[in-house]
């Protein structure tokens, strides 16, 4: 399947938050999506979600059958979307089942992450980091072509993002895609860059 | 299909048993009203079982409504309604799942303890089995109209009073026919199955409407 934005805007609260945004990925292809703090690079990745409807632009998803955009991908956001009271693997078992189109068992994608271990503590328990390393296990489980990443690196420990990397870079080859907005720098191989502007203030028709 | 609603349910299932789970507070809250009743009104027999099952459906509506605020809004702010609105099924089937389940740990329990709670308010014998029918028929409909109020008030901090608020006006028809059902059980002139026939339609009504709406709801965004 093939991904093609084109001219997207989004306008939150009556502003505009950016405009003219254009991409196109390809099977095994990688963005990084760049931007200072509230430039719209969650915003763009909530775009495209579905979780927000653009203002202007089209998303296109080319060859992937009947699937929506919704079921082709995995969005793993700020907010990690892990039940504290359920133990985690509970969580991934939950994520697998509902999610369909089952990949990995929750052990080995606890295994991939390194946290073998924890599969019977509660979320609850967690530290803000192990949390992030469950929600990037449910990359794993089930399959889903292309990830949405927002920040992925963030509170993860230089080995955990090595992990990471090495999970995206093995994502790619099977043919999968990745966006993901950091401002750190994430050494993605051959990645396209896609650089988020705060659009300038429209001047109103008073 | 029946994979993601199975998983949700199970989700929701689990998550109300768990330490915080919602499960056994509205069946707590429902013997709370019930037994500050007859205290208020005094101990006149013949009065509380006349009111007997206006009192129990008004028990149950209250308790119906405070584990409402919290069956969209806790996905809201963890993260889990994005993850949920990634299902391979339509966000219909999402909501289904989650209003079932939370009727079968506020809903049923409801009805199935109303018997017990009936002693408290001198209900007569005869008028239980009528009174645990329409609680059972009857409670669906709450659930599914308190899903539209929840699912457009998912993203609000204090959702839970603009709820009750907002579904309330529409919960009057399913009190009227629940009430009037359980009355006839006892006596009068209208015969049971006519208020309940229609309670049960309402029922069914406020499923359809209610997934429909809820969906819509949460679609529409924050």
């Amino acid at each position: 399947m093939r991904l093609e934005v084109e001219d997207l805007a989004c306008d939150r609260g009556g502003r505009r938050i950016f405009g003219d945004v254009s991409f196109a990925l390809a099977p095994g292809g990688a963005l990084v999506v760049t931007g200072r703090n509230g430039a719209g690079k969650s915003t763009l990745l909530e775009l495209l979600a579905g979780r927000l409807h653009p203002a202007a632009g089209r998303i296109r998803l080319l060859e992937a059958g009947e699937r929506t955009l919704a079921e082709c991908l995995h969005y793993v956001g700020h907010r990690d979307a892990l039940k504290s009271a359920l133990t985690t693997e509970e969580n991934l078992v939950f994520a697998r089942n509902f999610l369909g189109d089952p990949a990995l068992t929750p052990q080995e994608a606890l295994a991939a992450v390194g946290l073998a271990h924890a599969g019977r503590l509660p979320v609850a328990y967690l530290s803000a980091g192990q949390r992030r390393r469950i929600a990037l296990a449910r990359l794993l489980v089930a399959h889903r072509p292309l990830w949405l990443l927002d920040e992925p690196t963030a509170a993860l420990d230089a080995a955990a993002q090595d992990t990471l990397l090495r999970l995206m870079e093995a994502h790619r080859d099977q043919g999968g895609m990745v966006i993901a907005t950091t401002h750190a720098p994430l050494p993605l191989r051959d990645a396209g860059e896609v650089r988020i502007e705060r659009a300038r203030p429209v001047p109103s028709e008073a | 299909m029946i994979r993601s609603f199975r998983a949700l349910l199970v989700r929701d299932l689990t998550l109300a048993a768990r330490v915080g789970g919602s499960g056994p507070m509205g069946l707590i809250f429902f013997l709370a009203i019930v037994t500050l009743i007859p205290f208020a009104l005094g101990p006149d027999l013949n009065l509380l079982s006349r009111i007997g099952p206006a009192i129990l459906w008004i028990a149950a509506l209250l308790a119906t409504l405070i584990g409402l605020d919290r069956l969209f809004q806790a996905d809201q702010e963890d993260g889990s309604l994005d993850l949920l609105r990634l299902a391979p099924v339509p966000l219909e089937i999402v909501v289904l799942a989650k209003v079932t389940a939370h009727w079968l740990v506020t809903g049923l329990p409801l009805a199935l303890a109303a018997p017990f709670l009936g002693l408290l308010v001198a209900l007569p014998p005869d008028a239980m089995p009528a009174l645990v029918a329409t609680l059972l028929v009857g409670t669906p409909a709450l659930t599914f109209t308190g899903a539209v109020g929840a699912a457009l008030t998912a993203s609000l901090r204090r959702g839970g009073l603009i709820l009750a608020v907002l579904v309330l006006p529409f919960m009057i028809p399913t009190l009227i026919f629940g009430v009037s059902a359980a009355n006839a059980a006892v006596g009068g002139t209208v015969p049971f199955m006519t208020p309940f026939l229609i309670l049960v339609a309402l029922s069914l009504f406020a499923a359809v409407v209610g997934i429909v709406g809820a969906a819509a709801a949460l679609r529409s965004g924050e």
